[in-house]
């Protein structure tokens, strides 16, 4: 049970990073709005994930809390990218050189 | 052994994530837009939210819990702000 929940961290935390990089690499900044979102979705989802196994194992009855955080990330990041994306859109039009 | 596993893999992803985080303080730093530093600012809170989560995991308590719950929510307020201001010139009109 542990090592499922070391996996599934792992696992998230290898998104994460993975995200962070191509936030580095990209050259653009519309490119770039797009690698940090697989460690805002799919690598919380693992963390969160792993987190549930361990603390359910641990305790050993049902640990579902972490889920409020998982909502609360799905409902936040589309609003925030959303706003995000706009006001760079309107920035190049405006700015386009720098 | 089970153990050794699971505190070894739990040091590796803590590892991982600070990478990240240096990643995206890199970007924050760098810039070279202002649109990229409030990316980056997102990228860099989420990353702390999810090291918050395995911190907690690796000291075996459900405190750690709230503190990610507190970033991830304080995370997204400053994140909507920011751009909220780069799209206006003001956050609450």
């Amino acid at each position: 049970m542990t090592t499922l929940a070391a996996l599934l961290v792992l696992a998230g935390a290898l998104l994460a990073f993975i995200g962070a990089l191509g936030l580095v690499r990209l050259p653009t900044f519309f490119e770039r709005a797009h690698p940090p979102t697989m460690g805002t979705t799919l690598g919380t989802a693992l963390v969160l994930a792993g987190s549930m196994v361990y603390f359910t194992a641990l305790e050993s009855h049902l640990v579902l809390h972490e889920i409020l955080i998982g909502v609360f990330m799905t409902l936040s990041t589309p609003v925030t990218y959303l706003l995000l994306g706009r006001a760079a859109l309107r920035r190049e039009r405006e700015d386009p050189a720098a | 052994m089970s153990l050794d596993l699971l505190s070894v893999t739990l040091a590796a992803a803590q590892l991982l994530l600070a990478l990240a985080m240096t990643c995206a303080l890199y970007r924050l730093l760098r810039g070279p837009r202002a649109q990229d530093r409030v990316l980056a600012l997102d990228t860099l809170y989420v990353n702390a939210m999810l090291l918050i989560l395995i911190f907690g995991i690796a000291a075996r308590s459900r405190d750690f819990f709230e503190a990610a719950l507190v970033i991830g929510t304080l995370g997204f307020v400053s994140t909507a702000a920011a751009a909220k201001f780069l799209l206006r010139g003001e956050v609450i009109e």
